[in-house]
Order: C-alpha cells, then structure tokens, then sequence
C-alpha cells in the first residue's frame, strides 16, 4: 500500500506550510519499502491519535519558557490542538520543547532527560538560544544549538519566539509525525542532525 | 552618583571594613564585583589598582551614607583577600562567584566552592589571561556532586591552610530538587536535608543557565552590551536595560530629555505590573490554583500588547537606547494605557476574591518563611522580599532617577516578613505603579527621543555605579572603562543572588512543601542570578 495522503491540518491550507519538500522526501522513504494494507491503515489510524496528543514536557531555562506558559494560557491556548497536558515528568511526555539557552553545566542534564522519555519521542528546539546559541554564540559556557546533544525534529526561531510561532512549529511537528510509520520506525534512524527548518 | 572611592590594602581590609560596618553601620553590602587589573606596569601612578581584586560598594540604611571600597593583591599564583561574609551574610555567595572567575581565595569563607561552573572546570574564565575556551570542551558526563567544601586559612608566613568541611552528615536524609523541576523557576538546583518532613538545610546549586554575559560584555561595543541586559531578568528586562544606559549615558556626560524620562519611567511600571502580574500567575499555578494562573496571563496580554505596539517586542522588548528611546510612542499609547488602567484595578479586585482571601492561600502563605528586618539587610534581599519584612529599600525612593522625583507614590512597606507579606507587597505595588503612570500619562512632555551620539561610544576611563529599582529589588550595574569603545569590566548586581541566599535560612524547620511556597514568594528569575 502507499502512504499517499499529505499531512493534513485542519482549516490551514497544505501549500500555506514552508518546507513541505522534507515531508514529501519522508513519504517517498516510506514508500520504498511498500507496506501491508492492515498495518498502513493501523499507521494511519495510530499516527493520527498521536499527531493530537503531543504531551510536551515543562522544561524551560530562560526567556522562551515565558511565552511558552503564555501559549500555555488563554489567549493562545494550546489545548486546541491537543498540547494542553504539560507534563512535569519527562517518562511521560512526548515531545521536549527546548525553550531556552543551554549550557555546559545544562547539557548533560538535558541529554539524560531526553533518554528518560519514552519512544517515540521528538524535539524541538524553540528560539535562538536552542537553535545555534543564538545571542550567546561566542559564549564560552553556552552549547551552539541544542542539534549538538540531541536529535531536532523542528526548529523554531525567534528571540523569543512569537506565540503563533510556536503553535505553527507544533502544527510542523504534527504533520511530521502524521507521515511517520509507527510499525517499523523508518523515520527513526535518519533521526540524527538537522532534518527541517520551521 | 560617584561616590566616596577607598583603596585599601588587602592586608588592613579586615580591621577597616569592621569599622565601617560598627562605626559608620555600612550595614548593607549593595555589590561585591571581582576585578582583574591586570599585572603593575611601568607608568602607573598611586591611584592606578592593579592585581585580582574585589570592588565592595557599601550603604548605611540609617544615614543613607554609601562607599565604595576597592582592594586588591597582585599574588596571581595563589590570590587571596579575607572573606567580609561575618560581616554581610549577604557576600558569601558573590565572594564565591568571585572565586569562581578569578580564583580568588577568601580566606575564612565557610564554603569556597565554586557557584556557577562545574567542579571539573580548568581555569577562571574572567581573568583577563584565561582562554576559558580552548580548556573546556562541552563534557556530557554527569556532573559528580561532591559533598564536602573547603575553609581556607592564611598561615602566619603567609602561605595558604585548608580544612575539609562536610556540607551533609553521611547519616542526614538528602533529597535533590531540580534543575529540571516546575517550582524552582527556572534551572535552579536545591540540595536539602530532612527530618521528616522538616527542612533541615539547602546547599543551593547554581549555573545552569550561566551564560558568560558578564564576560561577553568585554568584546562588545557599548550598544551591543545593551541587547544582552534584556536576557537577564526578563521580567525586567525594561529596567535593566534602563539602568545599564543610564550608567553609560552617566559616564559620557550626557542628559537625557525630559520626555525620555518619562517615557522611561511609564516603560518601566507598566514592565513592573507585567511582572507582578506573572508572579502572582506562577504563585498560584505552583500552589494548585490554574485558574488564578489563567487569570493572571489574561491581564498580562493587555500589557504585552500596549508595550508591542510602540516597542515591537512582546517579552524582550530592546526599547532602551544610550541616550534615548528606540522609537516614539505609538499614536494609540496614551489610549490604551488610559483603558488599561481602570481595567486592571477591576481585575486586581478579582485576583483578591479568587486568591487572596482563600482559606488554603492564607494557611500556606500566613507566618511561613519568615525573613527578619536584619536578615534582609545583611542578606541584601531587596525588592519586594526586602519591603515585605519592613526594609525601605526601593531605589525609586532612595535615589530617585528618571521622572520618579515628581510622581507621587507610596513605597509598600510590610512588617511580617513572611510568604503572605512578600505576596501582598507586590499585588499593591500594582496599585502603586499605576498611580505613577497615571499621574504621568497625561502629560508627556515634547521632545527628542533620542539625543545625538557619535557613531562609534567610548566612554573615558573610570568606574560608575548605577542602580534602579527592578521588578524584584535593586539593579546595578558597576561599569568599568579603560578608554575603549568596550567596557574593561561590566558587572550587574543581580537581585536574585541575594534571594536564593536567604533561601537556606527562610526553610530551615519549614516543611518541604512550604520550599515551594518560599521559592515562589521571593520571587526569583533564575537567568539574573547565574548571568
């Protein structure tokens, strides 16, 4: 069976999304192998729940945490697109937002978080800072851009990021994980470096 | 603001500061910042300092008198000053921050650890000799946690002694809390000890957000050093910025116009509200109250977009320049505010109703925590935690600056000291600081917003301090210039170092769950505190 269909988001246009080419390309990996009719429709269905139930982590450092509790909060409110169960646990949690610098001390704090989270599990790095060290690039205690330590799904940018910002890296993340193979994890192993640009 | 300069050297620095803490009760250590002069060179006069050092600025709460003691040694191998921290419990954490850049040893010093970077970091990064770089690569192994410390004692013929110090008994019960934990605000790390469920002692662990600022500052052009105060406090992020321009528009001479000033002083109590406002949010959200939390963050957006439209930024907001303002006011400034003010009195009336008065709020919060007058002080816990525990110390007050000599206000003034005190001095001081701008709104006076300045900002060589009154408590900035267009020494007194230091003694005998309760009411930014 082929995974024809394309990551959809309510109301929002396909073509309104940037980089849809990475997506495509993730299709395209899917496909090569081809798939069992029940398992591809058990994907589907699979991918379809978990796309709406991305539980992010409460893990800030600085400035971007900030406006990550103001999407949390009423005007934003992410609980819309099934983000809204923060979890402060991270064996509970699905996605870690990296909203924040992060430092020497920090780096190893932050990659033994990312391992006590369950599979499958995401990252997005949220502003600047997270990106490539952003303002404190020439720092000599800050990590240029959290894609050293760990695996980013989605890059957000911004010094901090705006609230819409956010939610349209989350919506990012979510048609990424609505084109993933939740049997066999294809997508898994090419997790390593940069893969797309929010 | 220049005040009284003493060079003393570090042999008498002992007796002398004794007497101006007993004779002239300089009972308030402002700022405790390490110096590297750099090694004697050929034509320096008797004034020149040179070696590691430590510039102390003083006040006197009962006179209002201030001092600023510099002392330094030229010892580069083994440097090593007395520890004042019998003196000011508040300089027991900046004399071991000072350790941690310079590698200066306090002898004397209970606990000579160091603060912010890790125990396996090779070299002092702020000496002006150390490549702090090319010694430390990013190490991903977990960072041990060592439990004992050292006191260092100086030995009749000069040479250095240590005795090993255990911070916990093996038998103590040591829970860790943090960095990655919702009520610590941040990255901040906790180490306690418990009796049950009774605290016991806190070994605070900071620097996980530590980012070099203060070093960074060193290589950039004085606008430049602008963009970064923003990134320290967030929440005040207005002031800080505020306080840094001031301190080189001080330097250069230059005198900002009349409607800067007040431009500046609406800026700073509308970030001021915006900051109260969140701290009540986070309170309530850390003591299981999310609608309060919702509440809080509804009324925040208001001032978020008020200070968006004319600054362009919603949290970091770089509107501040040396000498001016980035932009005029937007024409729709003086409306919106105007339909601000009425409602958020409204909505401060709801946050009563909903928090204040409630049964649990009050248990959890009335007689917790309790800070004395005389601890405030020698901790140097301003701000709100300060004035909650009867300490007139807001600099609005004491040194006003900007437009704050012509408004009328009334500094919020609590003698309790405890967790519900520090909660109501800052949902009045909403009240407070709409009154200011109220009284300023109406009449901005016309102007320029930004006075002239040379492409290229040197400032002459000199030290200057300035301070305004943060979100939480007293900002300074020590500016230290050699002639370049890069400052030779930036250091920013952080108003959140002091609050985690009086952390340990506010919990000791406090349950565990009153930590967050604390922790929540001091009100601590974490990125202010590490830099």
């Amino acid at each position: 069976m082929e995974v024809t269909k394309k990551p959809k988001i309510k109301s929002i246009p396909y073509e309104e999304f940037k980089d849809n080419e990475t997506l495509e390309q993730l299709v395209k990996q899917l496909n090569e192998g081809g798939t069992n009719v029940v398992v591809g429709v058990l994907d589907d269905l699979i991918d379809w729940g978990r796309s709406n139930s991305l539980w992010p982590l409460t893990f800030a450092t600085s400035c971007c945490g900030i406006e990550f509790m103001a999407v949390c909060a009423a005007r934003y409110d992410i609980a819309r697109f099934g983000f809204e169960i923060t979890r402060n646990s991270p064996r509970q949690a699905d996605v870690i937002l990296v909203s924040g610098t992060i430092t020497h001390k920090m780096a190893p704090v932050l990659r033994r978080l990312y391992e006590q989270m369950a599979d499958p599990k995401y990252v997005i790095a949220v502003g600047g800072c997270a990106v490539s060290g952003g303002p404190f690039r020439k720092s000599y205690h800050v990590v240029q851009g959290v894609d050293e330590i760990l695996p980013v799904d989605v890059y957000i940018p911004g010094c901090p990021p705006r609230p819409e910002a956010f939610l349209y890296g989350m919506m990012q993340l979510q048609r990424k994980v609505k084109v993933e193979k939740f049997f066999g994890g294809v997508n898994k192993t090419k997790k390593e470096g940069k893969e797309e640009q929010a | 603001m220049n005040q009284e300069t003493l060079h003393i050297a570090s042999a008498e620095l002992l007796a002398k500061m004794k007497q101006l803490k007993e004779v002239e009760k300089m009972d308030y250590l402002r700022s405790l910042t390490g110096m590297d002069w750099g090694t004697p060179e050929e034509n320096d006069t008797q004034e020149t300092m040179r070696g590691l050092g430590v510039v102390y600025h003083l006040e006197s709460t009962s006179t209002g008198k201030r001092i600023c003691v510099k002392t330094s040694t030229l010892d580069r191998e083994h440097p090593h000053l007395p520890s004042v921290c019998h003196l000011w419990k508040g300089a027991e954490l900046p004399e071991r921050e000072v350790y941690d850049f310079f590698g200066i040893i306090f002898t004397g010093h209970p606990d000579m650890r160091r603060l912010f970077l890790r125990e396996d970091w090779v070299g002092f990064p702020f000496r002006k000799d150390n490549n702090p770089e090319a010694e430390n690569p990013l190490r991903m192994t977990n960072e041990e946690t060592i439990d004992t410390t050292y006191i260092y004692k100086e030995e009749a013929n000069g040479t250095l002694s240590r005795t090993e110090r255990k911070l916990f008994e093996d038998d103590e019960y040591v829970i860790n809390i943090g960095p990655q934990h919702p009520a610590t605000h941040g990255v901040l790390r906790f180490r306690a000890s418990l009796v049950g469920e009774e605290i016991n002692k806190i070994d605070v662990h900071c620097g996980y957000i530590h980012r070099g600022i203060e070093k960074m500052n060193e290589s950039l052009t004085y606008p430049q050093t602008l963009a970064l105060t923003d990134r320290l406090d967030y929440l005040s992020a207005m002031q800080s910025r505020h306080a840094l321009c001031m301190c080189i528009e001080q330097a250069m001479g230059v005198e900002v116009s009349d409607r800067v000033k007040v431009i500046r002083t609406i800026m700073d109590e509308l970030q001021r509200i915006d900051s109260h406002i969140l701290f009540f949010a986070c309170l309530c959200q850390d003591m299981g109250a999310t609608t309060a939390f919702l509440y809080g963050f509804r009324d925040r957006e208001k001032i978020l977009d008020i200070l968006e439209e004319t600054c362009g930024g919603r949290l970091i907001i770089n509107y501040n320049t040396i000498g001016g303002v980035q932009a005029d006011l937007h024409p729709n400034f003086v409306k919106r505010v105007k339909e601000l003010i009425p409602y958020l009195r409204k909505n401060i009336q709801e946050y009563h109703d909903i928090f204040t008065g409630n049964i649990i709020a009050q248990q959890r919060l009335k007689g917790t925590g309790v800070l004395s007058r005389e601890d405030a002080i020698a901790f140097g816990a301003t701000g709100g935690t300060g004035r909650a525990s009867g300490w007139a110390c807001d600099v609005r007050k004491r040194l006003p600056y900007a437009a704050y000599d012509r408004v009328d206000f009334k500094e919020i003034v609590y003698t309790e000291g405890d967790c519900f005190a520090r909660y109501m001095v800052r949902l009045d001081e909403i009240e407070q600081s709409l009154r200011i701008i109220e009284q300023l709104i109406d009449n901005i006076p016309e102007g320029s917003i930004q006075e002239k300045m040379k492409p290229i900002i040197r400032l002459p060589e000199g030290s200057w301090y300035t301070a305004v009154e943060s979100s939480r408590g007293e900002f300074g900035v020590y500016l230290e210039s050699r002639g370049d267009k890069s400052p030779y020494r930036l250091h920013y007194r952080s108003t959140g170092l002091p609050l985690v230091a009086v952390v340990d003694s506010l919990t000791r005998g406090a349950k565990i769950a009153d930590l967050i309760a604390i922790g929540g009411t001091l009100d601590y930014i974490v990125p202010d505190i590490d830099r």
